[in-house]
């Protein structure tokens, strides 16, 4: 996984709540068998019309938002289906920040496995970032500090600390969890004396 | 202390806790289909890892696959990639697969208990967010990602951090004409699609014990809409006796000592919940969605919502939003909503009660002339069990088509989709904007109320149909 390193750039802003996974990659896409290029499908239904033909005021189609490395959304991102197409074509586009007041479980879980960063902000501060980001000026997300800097204005932003440090070193999770492999084995003795259910059949 | 059943299973299966309550947990059963485990192979090929308890582990293909005539395979050519690239892996890692023409196939989340697979008591985990069905055995169990689908094959273990727990409690009986799809519906409804985001449900109370095992997965299945990861109830003798005697279930002496264990499973009388909501019985309705989010939901009586009734910003815009995605205004009844299409099937009401239960309506009467309506069996077996019913029968006569097993419609992989702006009554889970085609209106419902549209060729109250 690739370390997350401090973002600059200009956010772009969709005010939708409950966006959920198939709005952000539909399912036509979900029968690759790799990991990149989805980018060009990111949003497919909303970025596209039937022809598909790029729709103008759709806001990752415009300059300079579709450069943008940050995506600031409704509450409730990423909810429904587990796919994580949804963070891989989120980074094939380019983006490695989402910044909502709350997100789903497995997709919020599945951002750090691909080296996205979801933050969470009370809505307050969504709000001040996305009448912000009408300016079109760059903004800095430093995970390291915690902080979101915009014009001359700061705000914090809480994060788990061992998410943090894994999203920070790009840690493999596989590797750590097998470094563990004693402790699973031993697991997995007492397992087929007390459920050996859970094996023998 | 006192503990919810959530905490024991919980407790149960902590192989480390780092200090910041960081845990991993071991897995006892992980099931495997062809769309989110491809990418998950690769990686393991990648680094050279190897599958660490193969047999705790059981594939299938059932996103992708058609429902008509099998014999020509797929036509589709990514899909049928997809399909193979499955067959491909289980065989190089030693996967037991259940194969396309192997008459055990079908849904995911309905083979797992159908062969005895899902126990009480264990963690089941699968690369697809309705993995909360298996709840309904008293195990935990939840959707992941690749990554997560990855880590499990190579270490039969996920890193994890505790939820918190919500108890839902329904108690008195269910209305003729109401069943377990309208109470997951109505909780959705109360709660909202973030309701349950951080918590893991259980659901309680005398109406939910009532419950057949099939009706608790159907609940179960759709608590991932309410936000919640799992959603679990409490085994009893229905669940013990639906699992004696499945082909993967344990045996002779593992059975008597399984049933021990899982005889054992409650939460404790004084155990804490963070969150609880209680329902009556006697206030719930067969319900219907009527816009892109499953908590979009009224009773069948009910009206389309005015977004100027809204104070709160976000809901107004939402509601407008839906209202144009679904071509749907203001103020209009329900019952007078026409539809095109019915699909009767998914994890969520694939089983055989809900072919039963659709059947019983639509005996005897035609589909209306507009609509197309279809019955996607939820497996191999229950298709084969509904034929022994004549139950196929009855479907064919009434202008019903009946198709092969698979997720079909459910969100429309494989050719079984909506036209845009088609609308349809469908017994599936999501309503969300293109889930089932590209501009498809999907109104949410319960496999009787999908019956009673096709008839009626209008969404429809269930009621009017019962004896």
């Amino acid at each position: 996984m690739q370390k997350f390193k401090t973002i600059k750039s200009i956010p772009a802003y969709l005010p939708i709540v409950n966006i959920d996974t198939d709005m952000i990659i539909p399912k036509q896409f979900l029968k690759t068998i790799k990991r990149t290029g989805l980018g060009k499908n990111l949003f497919y239904e909303m970025r596209y019309n039937e022809k598909g033909t790029p729709i103008d005021d759709f806001i990752l189609n415009a300059s300079p938002f579709n450069d943008s490395k940050i995506l600031i959304a409704g509450k409730n991102f990423g909810c429904g289906s587990s796919r994580e197409h949804a963070p891989w074509a989120l980074l094939d586009f380019g983006i490695t920040c989402v910044i909502s007041s709350s997100y789903a479980d497995i997709f919020y879980n599945n951002c750090f496995k691909n080296g996205i960063l979801p933050i969470v902000l009370p809505e307050a501060k969504i709000k001040e970032l996305s009448e912000y980001s009408k300016r079109k000026e760059e903004i800095i997300v430093n995970l390291e500090k915690q902080k979101i800097t915009f014009g001359n204005n700061e705000i914090d932003f809480e994060i788990d600390q061992f998410k943090k440090k894994c999203l920070i070193e790009g840690l493999d999770d596989i590797a750590l969890s097998l470094e563990k492999n004693p402790k699973i084995t031993e697991f997995e003795k007492k397992l087929s004396s007390n459920r050996p259910w859970i094996f023998n059949d | 202390m006192s503990k919810t059943l959530y905490d024991k299973i919980w407790d149960d299966h902590l192989v480390h806790t780092q200090d910041d309550g960081t845990s991993l947990l071991y897995v006892d059963r992980h099931l495997v289909h062809e769309v989110t485990s491809p990418q998950a192979f690769e990686g393991l090929r990648n680094s050279n890892r190897k599958v660490r308890q193969p047999n705790l582990t059981l594939a299938v293909a059932d996103h992708n696959v058609p429902t008509s005539d099998r014999s020509k395979g797929i036509s589709d050519k990514e899909s049928k990639l997809q399909v193979e690239t499955l067959e491909k892996n289980c065989e190089e890692f030693g996967i037991k697969l259940f194969g396309m023409n192997d008459k055990r196939q079908g849904i995911v989340h309905i083979i797992g208990p159908e062969q005895g697979f899902t126990q009480p008591g264990s963690i089941i985990v699968c690369g697809d967010s309705h993995t909360a069905t298996h709840g309904a055995f008293g195990s935990l169990a939840f959707g992941i990602g690749t990554s997560e689908v990855e880590h499990v094959l190579a270490t039969q273990t996920l890193v994890q951090k505790k939820s918190k727990n919500f108890r839902i409690k329904v108690d008195g009986k269910l209305s003729i004409g109401v069943t377990s799809k309208d109470v997951i519906l109505q909780i959705i409804g109360k709660i909202g699609t973030a309701g349950g985001t951080g918590y893991v449900i259980e659901y309680a109370g005398s109406l939910i014990s009532s419950l057949s095992v099939e009706q608790r997965m159907t609940i179960c299945n759709m608590t991932i809409e309410g936000g919640a990861r799992a959603g679990l109830i409490e085994p009893d003798e229905k669940i013990f006796n639906y699992l004696n005697g499945r082909p993967m279930s344990p045996k002779k002496e593992n059975w008597d000592k399984a049933l021990d264990y899982w005889s054992k499973l409650k939460s404790d009388d004084d155990a804490n919940f963070d969150k609880e909501v209680t329902l009556d019985g006697k206030d719930i309705m067969p319900m219907v969605t009527w816009g892109t989010s499953p908590q979009d939901v009224i009773s069948i009586d009910g009206r389309i919502p005015n977004p100027e009734n809204e104070a709160d910003e976000d809901r107004k815009n939402s509601i407008e939003r839906s209202l144009k995605y679904m071509g749907l205004k203001p103020g209009t009844a329900i019952k007078d909503v026409k539809i095109d299409k019915v699909f009767i099937g998914s994890c969520t009401n694939g089983r055989i009660e809900d072919l039963r239960d659709a059947a019983k309506i639509v005996k005897n009467k035609k589909v209306a002339q507009h609509v197309y309506a279809m019955v996607v069996p939820g497996s191999g077996l229950v298709k084969q069990q509904a034929e022994q019913e004549g139950l196929d029968k009855v479907f064919k006569d009434s202008g019903f088509d009946w198709r092969e097993p698979g997720c079909s419609m459910c969100l429309a992989m494989n050719a079984d989709k909506l036209k845009p702006e088609e609308r349809c009554a469908s017994t599936s889970n999501r309503n969300f904007e293109g889930r089932q085609g590209r501009g498809g209106r999907t109104h949410l419902v319960s496999p009787g109320m999908a019956a009673a549209a096709a008839i009626s060729g209008s969404l429809d109250d269930v009621r009017k149909f019962q004896n």
